[in-house]
Formats: C-alpha cells, structure tokens, sequence
C-alpha cells in the first residue's frame, strides 16, 4: 500500500511502539493503554511476539499501540529480541517504520536500562523516555530530575505506574504533544544506516549513562533488601533446591486434596443432568447422542477444570512472585548438564500449563540448537492437558491412603509421573546434543528481578482466562471429536445374535479391534485403542473418548456410574500402569506440533518429534506392563 | 603534567594491580566479596563480549557475588552497581577481570558497606 492510494479522509493509522528492557512493565502498561489483556509476569521473557492493540489519545487520536518483546539492545541475540530490532527499524514488511518509539524503562534500574534508550535516540526518530516502576523508585526512596533528563536528552520524559491509570495520563499527553507538532514521516524513512554497535560503542553508551545520571538523580535509592535476604535463602546452594521440590510437591498435594470437593459438586451436576436427559427422553438415536455420546464425554472431561485451575494458581503466582528465574538458576547445572541453556528452563516451567506457549517462550533462547533441542523436549514436561488423564487413572487404580506420616499417595504417584517426564526431557536432552543436535553451548545471561507481590486481579484474570480457554476446548475440539466418535461407534450396529456390545461391530470398534494386535502387547485393549485414536488431537479428548465408548458399550447402571468406577472394574493395574507411562510421553496433541512447525520453520522437526516420543511412549508402557505384570499386577 | 591518555593510565593501573596480584576472574571471587570490573575481554569473542556488556559487565562497574550454585560453583549470580542481579555461569565470569573497590565514592558504590561473611 502507498501513501498515494490515501486519501485525506480515511488517514493513515498512527503506529506507535513500547520498546524497552526485559520485564520493565511494557506489557502493564500496553494492558493499560488498551484496555488488552495480554500475558505480564514478573520475568523477563514473557512477551515473545508482536501485539497490537488500539487507542484514543485525550485529543482524539486513534493510535495502534504495539508491544514487543523486550531487548537489552537493538543488536538482537535471540528471535523475540529480533522481532524489536526489526520493528524498530522498520524491517518488518508493509508497515514501515512506527511513528513513534515509547522506550519503557525501570526506574529503579536506569543505569542498565538507560543504554537501550541511547541507542534508539541515535536512530532520530521521534521518541519517549517512560520511567515506569515509579511507585517502587519512589518507596526506596528515589529522586530523578525529571527536566534535567529531559533536557540533557533533548526528548519527552514521564515518569509512569504501569497499573494505574493516572500515572499514565502523563505519558497519553506527550504522546499528543509528539503527535501534533511532528508530522508524521513515517513509511517513508528507513533506518538502513544503522549498525550493530560495536564492544566500545557499547562502553561509550554506559559511560553516557553514568554522566546522565550524575546529572539527573537527585538522590539515589536505597538498594532492594528484601529480595536480598529472600534470595539467601530461595538461592542457597542446599536449602534452594530443596524448596524447590517442595514447591513442585505441595504442588500437586494441593491439585488433589484441594479439589476434591468442587469436583463432587461438578461430578453432581453432570450425574443430575445426565439422568434429567435420560428420564426424559425416549430411547432413540438422539438420545443416544445427547447421553452416551455427549453427556457422558463431558462430564469426563469438565470435572477436571478444579484441578487446572489449581495448577494454574500456583503457576501464576509463582511467576508474579519472580520466582521463575530463581527455578531456573537452581536447575541449571542440571541443564548445563545435558547440554542445555539454562534459560531453557523457563519455557519448560511454562510447558507444564502448556507445551503451545512453552514452545514459543523458547523465542527468548538465543542459540538455534538450544532452542531446537528445547521445542523438542517441551512436550515431555506434563502438560495440564495430560491432568484429566493422571487423576482419572489415578483416583481408579491408587487407593487414597497416606503413607509416610500424612502423604497423600495419589498426591505421590501424581508427582512421580511429573518427575518421569522431566527426567526424560532432560535425558532426552542429553542425548538429543550428543547426536543429532551436537554443536557448542551458549551463555546463560539472566537477570533475576526483586521480588514482588502478586496482583491478585493479575492472578485471578489469568485464572479465569485458563477457564475459558478450557470451557472453549470442550464447547468446539472435544465436542465435535465425541460427535464423530459416536457416529463411529454406533454405526453400523451390531448383527443379528450378537454377543458383544453394539459399538464392538461399529466402525470404531473396527478400528480399534485393528489397532488391538499393535497394542495388546503393551497392555491397551480395544477400547484404549478407539480412545487413543481421537486422543492424538488433544490429550483430555481421550478421557472424553474413554466415557463415551464405555457409555456405549456398557449396561444402564454404567452409564451414570463415574467412569473411574468403571475403569477399575474393566482393567488390570498392569494395564492402567502401562497407558500412564504411555501418557507420560506420547504426542498425543496436534497443537503442539504445529506450534514445533512455525517455530522451526519446517516439518522435519514436528516429524521428527513425533516418532521419537511414540517410540518413548510404546517402549515406556511396554516396559511398564511387563515388570508390573510379573511383580504380580494383572 | 599527564603524560598518560586516559586509557594509558588505566592500561597501567590493572598492570599494577595484576603484579600485585589484586586481581581475580569474576567465577573465583569469594561468595559476599565486592570489587570493580577491571577488563571485560572476550578474547575475540565479540559476542560474548558484548552480551556480557550489555548486561551490566562494564569496567568500572561494582560487582558484588551473592550466590553460587551447589555443583562447580556454577552457576553463579551477581549484583552489578546495587541495582540489577544477574545470573551467569562460570565460563562467561572468568572473561570478567575484577580487582579491589579502590575508590569508594566511585560509581555504584556502596554507599554504606552493608556487608557480612
Ligand atoms: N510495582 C510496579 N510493578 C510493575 C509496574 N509495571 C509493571 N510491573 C510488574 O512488573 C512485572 C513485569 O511486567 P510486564 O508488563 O510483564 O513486563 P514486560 O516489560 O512486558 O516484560 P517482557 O515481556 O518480559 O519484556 C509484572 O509483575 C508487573 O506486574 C509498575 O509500574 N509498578
Ligand atoms: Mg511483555
């Protein structure tokens, strides 16, 4: 599009970017602006891609506000750090250069924080010194000239809390100061003279600082105590990794015994609608639908929305904290140790809510063959989606009793799946560097933010957007999978003198049944087999899966009976073993392997990650079967 | 008279402080000790360099080590000028030369010596 095909009354949108520092309030503050909603944290890496959203200047102007990945430098190391740089210099295609760059920086941190803002001023396009954190700046009490930055710096300078409205109002007004005076030169300028600014340059910029900030702070902050003293003992060689697993394990106590009682009301509910449907209807195909079909593969699945969110509360929380990066500097040796970067163990963290985002956060991980061998072991770490699964399986087979004083063993054998597959990531890792992805390591480099409380809004719209995400899933993948899974499994129906259940001669069963030869070995029997196979597009689907075609195949009292109940009836131990170990690491998530395939470019990789983890998985359940077969578990 | 530039002059006095045997890569020094970057050389390695730059290794700055790791004494995290902590491993902190706090009204200093065992 060029400027020649505008006219005067549809004017070009005014673009204007939030660049700055990792974990400085770029995104708080774009949430503020725009009203959006997207991920903040308090680590650095979190926003890994390029958003836009819209807003109204107090005099009218209609901006498109983007919030990028934060960088330490234009020169970018890693691929979200490339997204800036590219934004910046107008790389990115179509749209040209932005209007305006806001530098977001930590208050608190200015003599690290100032540089990137140099090297944007050396650009010469229009631009906005935001001092965001002021509330805590000002606790410890820090006092900037705000007119001597502004001048020595010969641009706009405000001083912002990303969280609250009127701290920004400031920033709304330089904004249209900027806007008015200058006009817009945008699309047409390009910044291809810049260079990557050499070591010197780089110590000529903090030397530049240093005498800015003679001039500028008034009076100096004190330096952070609190996270000091924690950090004595959350990074104590010794007492650290202990809280971490402490963590991790309270953890995943919490995800069982907290959960219980909302699980009963929502198990009620279902069991009560079921029933209202099944009363009220007369036996038809219908009804067969609405209650074998859709009723009964819900209820499986929806129960498990507690859990998750429970899950979650300690995931955001502890990224809120700022814990994330302490996790990371205790795993490291550990990481170093297969050959990863121990910035890689964010991204894994994150996997455990989901491997979609895990994967993308890996954008923040500056070596390819660190990220790749990173992407590729993301899946292993246990997803939420495998959590419907575990407790399934779990509550059927692992009677509920405490053992060593007071622990719970479902709670136990929940976090030993968990440490199964970190276990095997990490191997995996290992030998992943020694073969396919040899090559040198690269440095680990992170800053560890203070401490800080979680907001507890923050905390509980993170929450309530994991709700929805997971309603969403079951209204539109898991509903239409069951949909034409019972198609499969009721048509054709049985022949005249049948002795199996009808859905034995349906399609489905026939699927299963041909797949039952390939598995039996590992324990699965065909109505595993029919699970498994909608199962590959999302993991919790299986669990649906599992309660419509044991809704199909069984008498009337299964069918409002909890499917655990039915399971432990119908399976041995040895079988319900095997098909966790196979949980532990199959691909079953086609999400997941389309993320692997726009992060890499290509469908090697996504290929090559989904036979290695089948591989893992049959060898896995293969193995667990047959020792829990002779240790006497059939 | 200053017969020395500047950079001469610093040249001279890390040459003095190395004789004296006041210096030490950031991965040797004592867990709680402080000091100031002397030299941040990636020995042709402008990548590492300028990561270790950008992230607050400059000379000059004051670095004091606050944790290190169980195995290896790796890796290891540092506060640089009391503001920022960062963690690094021991391959890249033995690039960064550090010698003693000589000028304690220096940049980033502490301004009161908070400091214990
Ligand atoms: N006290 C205080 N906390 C803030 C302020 N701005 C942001 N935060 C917190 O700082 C943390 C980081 O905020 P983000 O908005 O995620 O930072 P970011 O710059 O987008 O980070 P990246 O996406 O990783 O580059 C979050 O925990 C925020 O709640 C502020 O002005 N005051
Ligand atoms: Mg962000």
């Amino acid at each position: 599009m060029s400027a020649a095909t505008l006219t005067a009354d549809t004017p070009r949108k005014i673009q204007i970017a939030l660049v700055g520092p990792p974990n400085c309030g770029k995104t708080t503050l774009f949430n503020t602006l725009t009203g959006g909603r997207q991920k903040t944290a308090n680590y650095p890496g979190v926003t890994v891609e390029r958003k836009s959203g819209q807003l109204r200047t107090p005099v009218g102007h209609s901006v498109e506000l983007l919030d990028l990945p934060g960088s330490y430098s234009l020169r970018a190391r890693s691929p979200d750090e490339a997204i800036t740089r590219d934004v910046v210099l107008g790389r990115q295609t179509l749209e040209g250069l932005p209007d305006a760059v806001v530098c977001v920086t930590d208050a608190t941190n200015l003599g690290q924080h100032l540089r990137l803002l140099l090297e944007l001023r050396q650009l010469g396009r229009p631009l906005i010194l935001a001092l965001n954190m002021m509330d805590i700046a000002e606790q410890r009490g820090c006092q900037i000239s705000i007119e001597t930055l502004s001048k020595q710096l010969g641009i706009p300078v405000v001083t912002t809390v990303a969280m609250r409205k009127h701290g920004v109002q400031d920033l709304l007004g330089e904004i249209d100061t900027l806007l008015d005076q200058a006009p817009t030169t945008a699309g047409t300028a390009t910044t291809d003279e810049w260079q990557e600014p050499s070591p010197d340059a780089i110590r000529a910029y903090h030397r530049e600082v240093e005498r800015l900030l003679k001039e500028a702070v008034i009076q100096e902050g004190a330096p952070e105590r609190l996270t000091r003293q924690l950090d004595r003992v959350v990074l104590h060689p010794v007492a650290g990794p202990l809280i971490l697993l402490s963590i991790l394990f309270l953890m995943f106590q919490a995800v069982f015994s907290w959960a219980a009682i909302p699980m009963d009301w929502i198990d009620g509910g279902m069991a009560a609608l079921q029933e209202a449907a099944s009363a009220r209807m007369v036996d038809s195909l219908l009804k067969s639908l609405l209650v074998d079909g859709i009723i009964a593969g819900i209820a499986g699945v929806v129960i498990f929305l507690p859990q998750i969110l429970i899950l979650f509360l300690f995931i955001l929380l502890l990224e809120d904290f700022g814990y994330m990066t302490r996790a990371a500097f205790l795993m490291d040796r550990l990481m170093s140790g297969v050959g990863l970067n121990g910035r890689a163990f964010i991204p894994l963290l994150s996997s455990f809510a989901c491997a979609v985002p895990g994967i993308m956060a890996t954008r923040a991980i500056a070596h390819p063959l660190d990220r790749l061998t990173t992407i590729l072991i993301a899946p292993l770490m246990t997803c939420s989606a495998r959590l419907p699964v575990y407790i399934l399986l779990i509550a059927a087979f692992i009677p509920n009793t405490t053992v060593w004083g007071g622990i719970g063993l479902q709670g136990l054998v929940m976090f030993g799946l968990y440490a199964i597959g970190v276990v095997g990531a990490l191997l995996a890792a290992g030998i992943l560097r020694l073969t396919v992805l040899r090559g040198n390591r690269q440095a680990l480099l992170m800053e560890l933010p203070s401490y800080k409380w979680p907001n507890p809004t923050n905390v509980l719209l993170g929450l309530w957007d994991r709700a929805k995400i997971f309603i969403r899933r079951i209204g539109t993948i898991i509903l239409s999978v069951l949909v034409v899974l019972w198609f499969l499994s009721t048509f054709p129906g049985a022949p005249e003198g049948a002795t199996e259940p009808a859905i034995y001669y349906s399609f489905a069963g026939i699927i299963g049944r041909g797949l039952e030869p390939l598995l039996a070995p590992i324990g699965f029997n065909w109505q595993i087999a029919i699970a498994l196979v909608p199962g590959l597009a999302a993991r919790e689907v299986a669990v649906a899966a599992l309660g419509t075609v044991y809704a199909l195949s069984g008498n009337e009292e299964a069918v409002t009976e909890a499917l655990a109940t039915t399971l432990a009836s119908q399976w041995s131990l040895a079988t319900a073993l095997a098909l966790l170990a196979w949980y532990v690491f199959a691909p079953q998530c086609l999400a997941t392997l389309a993320a692997a395939r726009r992060e890499t470019n290509s469908w090697r990789w996504p290929a090559f990650m989904f036979v290695y983890l089948m591989a893992l998985a049959y060898v896995a359940a293969l193995v667990t079967y047959r020792v829990a077969l002779a240790l006497g578990g059939g | 008279m200053n017969v020395y530039t500047e950079q001469e002059r610093q040249a001279l006095e890390v040459g003095c402080l190395v004789k004296a045997g006041l210096t030490q890569p950031l991965g040797q020094m004592p867990q709680g000790s402080v000091g100031r970057i002397l030299a941040v050389s990636g020995m042709g390695d402008h990548d590492v360099e300028r990561g270790l730059l950008e992230m607050g290794f400059v000379e000059g700055a004051c670095v004091e080590v606050l944790h290190y790791g169980l195995l290896g004494r790796d890796p290891l995290a540092v506060r640089i000028n009391q503001s920022m902590t960062v963690a690094l491993r021991q391959v890249e902190a033995n690039i960064v030369l550090v010698g003693p706090l000589l000028d304690p009204t220096g940049p980033g200093t502490l301004s009161s010596q908070e400091q214990n065992g």
